[in-house]
């Protein structure tokens, strides 16, 4: 099989970490060679985040370069934009509508921009897009919406709903499973009206 | 497992069973994972000279140890290493350096090679988790067969990447005899000189060794391309990644010494050499002393990191189709979180003008808009050695305009000799601690001031007080960083004083497990005269919106000191 290509970006202190680790375990479970690559050190300061996971018969860089991504996870409306370069063309983007002002849009350095999502799609790039605060918040914490999207995420994966779920228990602090699945469920099921 | 952990496992399954180290990111999951193997020692040494000399000196007790630091940490550890190249080694000894191509998490981007060249001490590089694993096994066998430590090079990449590592059964202990042996361990120029050309010889015999390693290995290419490639570490998966089998390439696992005869033979299998290596070109000058023509920086960068992209380009392949849409995307910088005790210290040091000279950790963020407060950040330690000599140059007008910050943690590591200098040599210097009891900047790490060991336990907490104290400060002065009053009149009273002075600006980090957040402040809007006051503070939880700040809820950890910059009182809410 050809190596695909997941990144997740977002805002450090989202808990992209608990979604790569996710993949990262659901993946070799499934028997492919995998590589998950992300830079810690600056991750908790609020700075921009990415993390790549690759997986395929052989795997061999760490990295996602231009135009190589399947698809793009955004835990932050404007994180995916920041990476579009690395999508490849009639690759997938799922974004959390969150907005989360970086600090010149907060100084008033410079500006959010707000159209971004309707930007990528005129450029006839797939965009799922939701409010996964809302949906973790439904699930029971606010601090699910990783899981959230990873359960979006799942739908364009050719993997069973039980597999997902086995590798949530895997993952996560037993106390805190009943509202991960949950989180996955909602993200699972969400179609964009 | 992420290359540090595999490097963890391997030192672990290899018999370590001493590790000291000072943190640093790409290397510091390495120590703590190993931290939790409970019939090992591992510990948290004040900083890398401390911790390599310590693991020498469980080396010469008998037992395999290691030491692992970033690459800036070897410049500190570099003097205990080039004298550990003559005496050699007992228990075998490993030192674990992560470089940082890329400068993703760092202040320069050294290529160490140049310190196993320089010191004569033989090289390691993996190239993924496996390899980790593998060579760190191995280092020991190298370290005690030819009698010296072996230096096992990470790089970002390598380290913070999760790849399938099949590990293998544990060695045994080793519990080599102490032997007194002064010629070997006490290097007087008389002993020193006759160990050199037993350093000599041992380079030969590891190159010889480094012919027919399997930690080296040529990669015969199917035919489809004539050429062939050295390299070593991550860039191997770049070329693999872009050529796939269809080159020959000779993979590099011990980049010091390198083998002469491997390398010529290599050459004449193919009708050209690329040599493919990030940042410096080690590896290509010495093929071309050895009369092998090579390409390689000519083609490749000496700065930053490499990528598939990378190679590619170089190689004249085409870049792949992607989208790109013309919308500016503001930059996300890292920044002081909120409730960070930092901020407020720097609020008062930029409002009063002050020159700072700053030092490494999550303080350095305090020079990022809108606070710009700091004048100059060089390397660990260097903002109380840099005060002391820009007082003695600047004179009285300096000295009462000028401070310096440093962390707990950097202050531990390199701050002290630099404060003795102060007291000592008596500059009116104002020197501010920033406790926020714990290394922040490199995830979390405890240090000699923070009362716990690297498995949270109770430790020797150094009192900073008494420290500064007894090395002559005569004005050691504490303050909350959260009380914007009391800091800015503290640091105008000391700053004024005709002698050294301390001052810590003492509150644990805010992401501590024990430090609970009071409820999140918000704003009345009718009281808000959008004077923006509060906007000049830096705090992430505060925005501008519909001409009145907002507080985020999901952010504000209500610390409060908002509250005293607002002249309307509109901040409301908070306490627990
Ligand atoms: C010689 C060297 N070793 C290690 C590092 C990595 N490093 C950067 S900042 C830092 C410590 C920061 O801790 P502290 O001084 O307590 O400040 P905080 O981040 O907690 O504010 C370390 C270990 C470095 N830059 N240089």
């Amino acid at each position: 099989m050809k190596t695909k290509n997941i990144m997740i970006v977002g805002v450090g202190g989202q808990g992209s970490l608990l979604a790569s680790k996710l993949l990262g375990r659901l993946l070799v479970d499934e028997g492919y060679d995998v590589k998950v690559s992300e830079v810690h050190g600056m991750s908790q300061r609020g700075g921009s985040v990415v993390t790549y996971v690759r997986f395929g018969d052989k795997v061999y860089s760490p990295i996602i370069e231009d135009g190589e991504a399947d698809c793009i996870v955004s835990f932050e409306k404007i994180e995916a934009a920041r990476y579009l370069d690395k999508l490849k063309k009639g690759g997938t983007i799922v974004v959390n509508t969150q907005q989360i002002d970086p600090m010149p849009v907060i100084i008033g350095a410079a500006k959010y921009p707000e159209d971004v999502i309707e930007r990528m799609e005129e450029k006839g790039v797939h965009v799922d897009y939701l409010d996964a605060l809302k949906f973790a918040n439904e699930a029971g914490s606010s601090k699910a919406v990783n899981i959230v999207l990873m359960g979006v995420l799942a739908k364009y994966f050719d993997i069973a709903y039980d597999k997902w779920i086995a590798a949530i228990e895997k993952c996560v602090k037993p106390q805190f499973v009943d509202i991960n699945k949950k989180a996955f469920e909602l993200g699972y099921n969400y179609t964009r009206s | 497992m992420i290359g540090n952990e595999a490097v963890a496992r391997g030192l672990y399954d290899g018999g370590c069973a001493v590790i000291s180290s000072y943190p640093g990111t790409p290397s510091t999951e390495i120590t703590e994972c190993f931290a939790k193997f409970d019939d090992a020692y591992c510990e948290w040494a004040p900083n890398e000279k401390v911790a390599t000399e310590s693991a020498f000196g469980a080396s010469l007790r008998g037992k395999r140890s290691a030491c692992c630091m970033k690459h800036v940490g070897l410049n500190v550890a570099a003097d205990p290493l080039f004298t550990m190249s003559y005496t050699g080694v007992n228990g075998g000894m490993v030192i674990c350096v992560a470089d940082d191509p890329g400068m993703h998490s760092s202040q320069n981007e050294q290529d160490s090679r140049h310190y196993a060249v320089a010191s004569k001490i033989p090289m390691l590089e993996p190239s993924d988790s496996q390899e980790a694993y593998d060579f760190a096994r191995a280092a020991f066998e190298i370290s005690e067969e030819f009698d010296t430590p072996v230096l096992l090079k990470m790089c970002t990449r390598v380290a913070h990447s999760q790849s399938i590592v099949e590990t293998r059964d544990k060695a045994c202990d080793v519990e080599k005899p102490y032997e007194k042996l002064p010629q070997k361990y006490i290097m007087s120029p008389a002993n020193a000189i006759r160990r050199h050309p037993f350093v000599e010889e041992r380079c030969r015999k590891i190159a010889e060794m480094s012919e027919t390693s399997p930690l080296n290995r040529v990669e015969k290419g199917d035919g489809s391309r004539d050429f062939g490639v050295i390299t070593s570490s991550t860039s191997y998966q770049y070329i693999k990644e872009v050529f796939g089998d269809s080159v020959s390439v000779l993979k590099l696992g011990i980049v010091n010494p390198l083998p002469e005869k491997l390398i010529k033979d290599f050459a004449s299998s193919v009708s050209k050499v690329y040599v493919v290596e990030e940042l410096d070109p080690v590896i290509e000058s010495f093929c071309k002393n050895i009369g092998v023509d090579v390409e390689g920086k000519n083609l490749f960068s000496v700065t930053g990191e490499f990528s598939q992209k990378t190679i590619a380009k170089a190689f004249g392949l085409e870049d792949k189709e992607n989208v790109s849409i013309d919308t500016e995307i503001p930059v996300r910088p890292p920044m002081m979180c909120s409730g960070c005790p930092h901020r407020g210290l720097f609020y008062v040091l930029a409002k009063n003008k002050l020159t700072v000279l700053g030092d490494i950790g999550c303080y350095t963020l305090g020079s990022a808009p809108p606070l710009n407060a700091l004048d100059m950040t060089l390397c660990m330690g260097a903002s109380v050695s840099g005060l002391h000599g820009f007082n003695v140059a600047g004179g009285k007008e300096t000295e009462k305009k000028t401070v310096c910050v440093i962390g707990d943690s950097t202050f531990m590591h390199s701050g002290i000799t630099g404060l003795v200098n102060v007291a000592y040599n008596m500059s009116n210097s104002t020197v501010i601690i920033l406790d926020n009891s714990i290394t922040g900047m490199t995830g979390h790490q405890q240090n000699p001031s923070t009362g716990y060991n690297i498995k949270g336990d109770p430790a020797g907490k150094v009192s900073l007080e008494k420290l500064c104290a007894s090395i002559g400060i005569n004005s050691v002065r504490v303050v909350d960083p959260y009380n914007l009053e009391e800091c800015d009149r503290v640091v105008k009273e000391e700053i004024e004083k005709d002698e050294p002075s301390v001052i810590i600006s003492r509150r644990p980090c805010v992401l501590l497990k024990y430090v609970k957040p009071k409820k999140p402040l918000s704003v009345n809007p009718d009281k808000c005269k959008a004077c923006k006051r509060c906007m000049k503070f830096g705090c992430p939880s505060i925005s501008f919106k519909d001409n009145h700040a907002v507080v985020d809820p999901t952010l504000c950890v209500g610390c409060g000191v908002c509250t005293q910059l607002c002249p309307f009182d509109a901040f409301e809410g908070g306490e627990d």
